[in-house]
């Protein structure tokens, strides 16, 4: 099927969400959507799944126009959509899942479970997807989630699925399979959208590039074109991808991390006996596949999770048993991986986000009274200093865009007296602008003296920022390497080859992440 | 997307040079904003940055005319209550014999029809007003008075009063118990024991009432005091099993509710407990009169000083919520407990400290009762003041100021319904279906939008707890 769109405008009150684009998707083709955060990415492909109306423009398949007045149509008319946020029932299988809306029923009337369970087989052997139709959601890691997803657009024989930043809540490999599908798909007719702002991933996967800016196509290209090339034109400036930094200059050792040992909830070891030391004017990176064992040492690092034993100590001082509130005190700057989540208070204002953890002391309070005014003015100075795109300070933090969202994060813990910096996936998320800002101001950071700890699952991320490579797999360092280590050193080290003899087959990680075992529990998949 | 206060519009600069009359030729990026959020809730992208959007600058009027317009919470709670005004008027007409007689006959006699019907609805609501605001016979009778002097001193002066007196007496609990589901609410708890709180309180502040001989002054406050801290000794336990255990507040206040009245029928069931020395029935001795909350205006007036700490409880609420450092960890732990806990706060002891001032307010709602207006405790003191605490605070959207105003609402609708029922026949039981009704419609805000044709707005406070249940 053909897919055009043809002057598509929407508009939010004063604001142009999406100026007169077209479109095209040829059948069978890999249509890339690359677009800052905000450039109108999401609020087009909106449009066209039905979810709004264009103010203008027209929607062609093959040729004719059609309207969705719902996203029923929309599916009725063969577009299926993967949304971000996956649209699933965690306690229902994946069957389940996939039949929920257009559920069939044998002669008596009841659930034809078997037959769904037999669509789903038959879907995910064709297109290689490897779904257990039994397994319940929740148990499943995110990716083989997205595929579920996935396989229910195909059910409601979607010809064209938009993907809307797929890979943000994927691990590499995840996303190798992902593109792998993708493929597959691709081979059988199938069109897909692909929005994303990672050039990379856009690169590699698609067959024609589409750049919006401000809600405007800006250009299209094809998949060779260079990475400058689509960021300068995706920003509207150039840009730098790579941070330019000096050399570090290490100092007194301030962070001391020995043998800590972190469980879960369950009990699991997820953190087993790591030991490092990060220097004042340092950036050390950690880097590896994401679930083993990064979060957990981020939130040992910061009096979240208990630590059986071991060690943490800021320059000298140990912090082991110390509350959150006490290592903040002492020094600790926290970023937080799920910004969302544990980093802002998304119905709170700006500017309470920005006191969250000083709220309670001078100048931002006294006593018991809150210092309103104080509030204010930290938050009108933190908004100039770091550029936080907002209309004003006491608009709720949840309506801006995720890069000033992080912007907000870094003002408040940098904003305030530290020694030490740890950043968990600093970027996820975030498009190039605010990525180089994010870089730029983690690198301010270490040459005023403050020891960074970067935890990133991104290996470009890693090999930009980092003086020290540390790479963790299943709870423990396999190796530290200097930032030249070639990155198939790095990926044997991820997939858990070590300085030692030590080294199980490379590869099973991916193999244990592609395996929907229900219960065998992918390590932080699902959180 | 919550509101923290009403008047402001969002995003408004507290130095907003207010143009004034050009209002609707200004563009609106906050209500663009706003609307972009309500069409794609989930998407951080739909809700673009735009540095060159006019700055928000928008007149009071204007957003009195949004308000209106789109339908935002405040005029979705009013419109709410009229159309359950429309509501109960309809049931109460076409539920009396003489009505649906009058009905049987509506082509021999439609005028009469409709006029029995409109006579019936009306008539109801007219002692309600009479009986909880303004009634005018009573001017009348005043001004047949001789002179200034007698009119006064013989009670028709106060008798002028004596509604909005009745008002405020039956509002007082009801502030204070909606103030304990309402505060915990902002700290995202769900406090449902408003019963057992209340009659932790009337215990000790009736056995504190005649168990004890102090002082003038200093009685009042002991027992005041005392029905604080029998509240507020539940809600601990309550805070403490949650921070300890996990155990879910809901669960644990709706059992402790079923513990605490048994308790009370136990405490007064054997004169060496509380039953009172000469009685009975299941009531304790009457309190001392120095513990009697004292009269405002006079003894012809029923109205206390439980008003007046009703009144001082939702000030100090709000300022609590908004003005301390207490509050700000209160409000942080009610809407993202994680962020709150990375950021330092300790999240367990702000739920036990929350349970505890909440179940204490409704502890004091508990003595303003058994010290304002009972002076004993008998086994049904406790009334239904737990669960009318949870649709004040509904009806109030879980914010200070607005639990007065249900309070005062609810309490006029109580104070009225005898008038009402003596008069005109219409059974009290009115009073509750108004209740009900009124809370049916401020939890679906989209029903009163699709009656009145309003555009969806920001939902907010009061569906988001109901239609987001407990947990989220």
């Amino acid at each position: 099927m053909e897919l055009e769109l043809k002057g598509i405008t929407k508009r939010f009150g004063s604001l142009v969400a999406n100026d007169r684009i077209d479109l095209a998707v040829a059948p069978g083709q890999v249509h890339a959507m690359l677009g800052e955060n905000g450039a109108g990415k999401t609020t087009l492909m909106n449009v066209l799944y039905g979810l709004l109306q264009p103010d203008d423009g027209e929607i062609l398949l093959d040729g004719k126009a059609v309207r969705f007045h719902s996203p029923r149509d929309a599916i009725a008319a063969g577009i299926g959509m993967v949304h971000q946020h996956f649209m699933l029932v965690p306690v229902f299988t994946v069957a389940e899942n996939v039949t929920l809306g257009i559920e069939e029923t044998n002669r008596s009337g009841l659930l034809d479970r078997r037959k769904a369970r037999r669509d789903v087989g038959e879907l995910s052997r064709r297109y290689g997807l490897e779904i257990d139709p039994d397994a319940l959601v929740e148990d499943l890691p995110v990716g083989i989630q997205q595929r579920v997803e996935i396989v229910k657009a195909l059910v409601r024989q979607a010809t064209v699925l938009i993907l809307d930043e797929p890979t943000a809540v994927l691990t590499p490999a995840e996303t190798d399979d992902l593109f792998r599908i993708i493929k597959q798909l691709k081979d059988g007719g199938t069109s897909v959208v692909f929005i994303s702002h990672k050039l990379k991933e856009v690169q590699t996967i698609a067959d024609t590039i589409t750049v919006l800016r401000r809600g405007a196509v800006v250009g299209e290209r094809p998949p060779t074109a260079t990475e400058d090339e689509l960021a300068s034109l995706m920003v509207g400036r150039n840009v730098q991808l790579r941070v330019s930094k000096e050399q570090a200059k290490p100092g007194e050792v301030v962070l001391d991390v020995s043998g800590l040992t972190v469980a879960d909830q369950t009990g699991r070891v997820r953190v087993n006996g790591l030991s490092f030391q990060v220097r004042a004017g340092e950036i050390l990176g950690v880097a590896g596949v994401q679930g083993n064992g990064q979060t957990e040492l981020c939130e040992a690092l910061m009096g979240l999770r208990p630590a059986a034993s071991g060690h943490v100590r800021l320059d000298g001082h140990d912090l082991t048993h110390a509350t959150p509130a006490q290592r903040l005190r002492a020094g600790l700057a926290y970023v937080p991986e799920d910004r969302q989540e544990d980093g802002l208070i998304s119905d709170f204002s700006v500017a309470d986000n920005m006191v969250l953890d000083q709220f309670d002391r001078p100048p931002f309070a006294s006593g018991i009274n809150l210092n309103l005014g104080a509030i204010a003015s930290n938050a009108a100075e933190l908004v100039r200093e770091f550029d936080v795109r907002t209309t004003s300070a006491q608009v709720p933090v949840g309506t801006l865009s995720g890069g000033n969202q992080q912007k907000v994060i870094l003002a408040r813990e940098l904003g305030r007296e530290h020694k030490v910096l740890v950043a968990s996936q600093p970027t996820r998320g975030l498009d190039v602008g605010s990525i180089e800002f994010v870089h730029r101001r983690i690198v301010e950071q270490r040459d005023h003296g403050v020891a960074v700890l970067i935890v990133s699952a991104e290996l470009d991320e890693i090999y930009a920022l980092a003086d020290r490579i540390a790479v963790m797999y299943e709870g423990k360092i396999t190796g530290f390497r200097p930032p030249t280590v070639p990155a198939e050193e790095l990926g044997l080290l991820m997939a858990g080859g070590s300085d030692e003899v030590y080294s199980p087959a490379p590869g099973q990680q991916e193999t244990e992440i592609a395996t929907p075992t229900p219960g065998a529990g992918t390590p932080g998949a699902g959180q | 997307m919550s509101e923290q206060t009403p008047e402001p519009p969002p995003g408004s600069s507290p130095a907003d040079p207010d143009p004034g009359g050009q209002g609707p030729v200004v563009p609106e990026p906050a209500a663009a904003l706003a609307e972009v959020a309500a069409s794609s809730p989930e998407n951080p992208e739909a809700l673009p940055e735009n540095p060159e959007a006019p700055v928000d600058r928008y007149s009071r009027g204007r957003f009195l005319l949004t308000a209106v317009v789109e339908g935002n919470s405040f005029t979705v709670t009013i419109l709410a209550i009229v159309t359950a005004l429309v509501v109960g008027g309809l049931l109460n007409a076409f539920t009396n014999t003489t009505v649906l007689h009058a009905w049987g006959n509506l082509f021999s006699a439609p005028g009469n029809a409709f006029a029995q019907a409109w006579d019936t609805a009306a008539g109801a609501y007219v002692e309600l007003f009479e009986g909880s605001i303004f009634n005018p016979h009573t001017v009348a009778a005043l001004f047949q008075q001789a002179s200034i002097g007698t009119a006064i001193h013989d009670g028709y002066l106060s008798a002028v009063f004596s509604p909005l007196s009745e008002t405020c007496v039956q509002a007082t609990p009801l502030i204070l118990a909606g103030l304990a589901v309402a505060l915990p609410y902002q700290a995202g708890m769900f406090n449902i024991g408003g019963q057992s709180q209340f009659i932790g309180g009337a215990i000790v502040a009736t056995y504190l009432g005649y168990g004890v001989n102090l002082p003038v002054v200093i009685h009042v406050v002991v027992c005041v005091l005392g029905g604080f801290v029998g509240g507020a000794a539940i809600g601990w336990l309550v805070g403490e099993l949650k921070a300890r255990t996990g155990a879910h507040e809901v669960i644990v206040t709706i059992m402790l509710n079923y513990v605490m009245q048994y308790f009370l029928a136990y405490l007064l069931s054997y004169h060496y407990l509380m039953q009172g020395p000469s009685s009975t029935n299941q009531i304790t001795a009457n309190i001392a009169g120095n513990a009697h909350l004292p009269l405002l205006f006079g003894s012809n007036l029923r109205i206390n000083a439980g008003f007046l700490i009703a009144l001082a409880c939702a000030a100090g609420i709000w300022w609590l919520l908004n003005r301390t450092t207490t509050g700000f960890e209160f409000r942080a732990i009610g809407k993202n407990p994680s962020a709150a806990r990375v950021a330092g706060i300790n999240v367990e002891r702000n739920w036990v400290l929350v349970m505890l001032i909440a179940a204490g307010l409704a502890g004091l709602a508990g003595s303003a009762v058994v010290q304002g207006t009972d002076f004993s405790l008998n086994f049904q003191s406790y009334g239904t003041y737990g669960i009318d605490a949870i649709t004040v605070a509904l009806l109030g959207r879980g914010r200070p100021a607005g639990v007065v105003f249900a309070g005062l609402l609810f309490g006029a609708l109580h104070a009225g319904a005898p008038l009402m029922q003596a008069v005109t026949g219409t059974p009290v039981d009115m009073v509750e279906v108004l209740q009900a009704v009124i809370v049916l419609f401020v939890a679906a805000p989209p029903l009163i939008r699709a009656i009145f044709r309003l555009r969806a707005a920001r939902a907010g406070g009061v569906s988001l707890v109901l239609s987001k249940g407990w947990n989220s």
